[in-house]
């Protein structure tokens, strides 16, 4: 399967027809509204998909530690997920899982 | 009112950026603007300005850190010239694409090569389209008086553009003028407090500066940039009238000097509209009505007003004056715009370019009066198989240069 590119206006500072107006940008094109990164969805940026198996976690949470990307979802001081809309693949929770836990695998995207 | 003094262009700089007081000014010295830095150091130094001073190890850091002072919200100045100013290109375009109201006293010196240290306008031409407002001044009292009213054109809610205030090197800037400085008091009234609409350090508005804009954005941030420019024009005129309210000294696009019945009309930027002003006397007592304009504020480029000036019935020919050259073999960037600004007029005189005083070669005041008696000669003819003039360049000296051995010998 062919990797889809970013469609038209759904991606924030990606290609598609102008996300606002001139007239109505704000002065120097500074971005107003804080936290708007969740906006920007990079899971589609991803080659290879952390995949996380609840069953060998001991919830140490090094990959949330370690995550650029903000990632792991953590509730509780519990690990229960992994982000797939931002994250990008990059593999460093994978590889800072404890070997003998190895509660994360990296495996192939199915379109990359 | 003012006081009467006498100081050069960079201590004129130095004197009025003392009393504007700036928070921050981020600065690297380089001749022939070193003395602005050297007199504004001494006041920081003897504690006559609250400014942070921030030395800093070339123009590129000066400039990047004026951009990141001004992004956190403080009243940011620095100066610069010729090769200090071609270090900063990158960051210019910044500075102005995140719309920050830095200002900025340039002394204009030629660009290397061949290295040279004298006054040309290549440095501040080669910024002409920067998004940087830039104001040109004849004298140390227009340095003076254009850098104070660059804080406000800069600062206004509707402009939001940084500002480059020029000035001739050595000529300017190490020549010693009469001029009137007004109080320390009207000048800081006269910018008053510097408030940003946002900026980075306001913690109950978090905000990001300098986001990657791509094709769905990139576009319509420049667009913005380029109707602030537009926005800028009645702003320069307000500010201007305002501070002729507070000084009685006037001030607008360009000065117009005896052009009320000019037949022949010279354009010239900086300190050599002073040396035409004197061929304008001088010719006007021969009989010739000759007149200058000099323009003050070459971006945004006045065109309309400058189409209106020069399309006068009675104007017969025109020729600008350019110190530096686009090499495109169509003249310097000034005669450009002037010439592109008068061709919709349904009549407009023909148009001459003289390129002159390339690396601080001297123009003569008989060099001004020929230009003069050119123009008599274009304006009988009509029109000209040869726009471009190098005024002033020697094309061959050997024959000269081997009579004189002969004589030696």
């Amino acid at each position: 399967m062919k990797r889809k590119l970013n469609g038209p206006a759904d991606r924030p500072g990606t290609a598609g027809p102008a996300v606002v107006g001139w007239q109505e940008m704000p002065r120097g094109c500074v971005i107003l509204n804080p936290g708007n990164a969740l906006e920007y969805q990079t899971g589609d940026w991803r080659s290879f998909r952390p995949v996380w198996d609840e069953n060998l976690c001991i919830h140490c949470l090094r990959c949330w530690i370690f995550c650029p990307d903000d990632s792991i979802v953590v509730r509780d001081g519990t690990m229960v997920g992994i982000d797939y809309d931002h994250c990008k693949g990059c593999g460093i929770c994978a590889r800072e899982c404890p070997p003998k836990v190895g509660a994360i695998e990296m495996q192939k995207e199915s379109g990359a | 009112m003012g006081q009467k003094v006498a100081l050069t262009g960079n201590e004129a700089a130095a004197f009025a950026m003392r009393q504007i007081d700036p928070d921050v000014v981020a600065a690297y010295p380089i001749t022939p603007q070193t003395e602005i830095v050297q007199h504004f150091s001494s006041f920081v130094h003897d504690g006559r300005v609250r400014t942070e001073f921030v030395t800093v190890e070339s123009e590129h850091s000066a400039m990047s850190a004026c951009i990141g002072s001004a992004a956190a919200g403080a009243r940011t100045m620095t100066a610069t010239c010729s090769q200090g100013l071609a270090l900063m290109w990158e960051m210019l375009y910044i500075a102005s694409a995140f719309r920050l109201p830095l200002v900025m006293p340039v002394v204009n010196r030629a660009l290397s090569g061949p290295i040279n240290i004298h006054c040309d306008h290549s440095d501040a031409m080669g910024a002409r389209d920067s998004g940087w407002i830039q104001l040109y001044s004849e004298s140390a009292q227009e340095v003076y008086d254009n850098l104070i009213q660059a804080v406000r054109i800069a600062e206004h809610a509707q402009v939001h553009l940084p500002v480059m205030v020029c000035q001739d090197g050595f000529v300017t800037s190490h020549g010693l003028e009469n001029l009137e400085i007004e109080p320390d008091e009207a000048v800081r009234a006269f910018v008053g407090e510097y408030r940003p609409e946002y900026h980075l350090l306001d913690p109950e508005r978090p905000i990001t500066m300098g986001p990657l804009a791509l094709q769905n954005a990139y576009f319509e941030a420049r667009r913005q940039l380029a109707a602030a420019m537009h926005e800028a024009k009645p702003v320069i005129l307000a500010v201007a009238r305002e501070f002729e309210a507070l000084t009685g000294r006037s001030y607008g696009f360009f000065e117009a000097y005896r052009m009320a019945d000019a037949e022949l009309v010279a354009v010239a930027l900086n300190s050599t509209a002073g040396t035409l002003k004197e061929a304008v006397d001088e010719l006007r007592r021969q009989g010739t009505r000759a007149g200058l304009l000099k323009p003050r504020v070459f971006r945004p480029f006045p065109w309309e007003e400058m189409a209106d000036a020069l399309t006068r019935p009675g104007i017969r020919a025109v020729a600008v004056l350019d110190r530096a050259d686009t090499n495109s073999t169509l003249g310097g960037p000034l005669f450009n715009d002037v010439r592109a600004a008068l061709f919709d007029a349904g009549r407009r005189p023909p148009v001459k370019n003289y390129i002159y005083g390339l690396g601080g070669r001297d123009v003569s005041f008989a060099e001004l009066v020929s230009v003069f008696g050119d123009l008599r000669a274009t304006a009988r003819d009509g029109g000209t198989d040869t726009p471009v003039t190098y005024l002033g360049v020697q094309p061959r000296r050997s024959g000269e240069l081997a009579a004189a051995g002969t004589r030696r010998r």
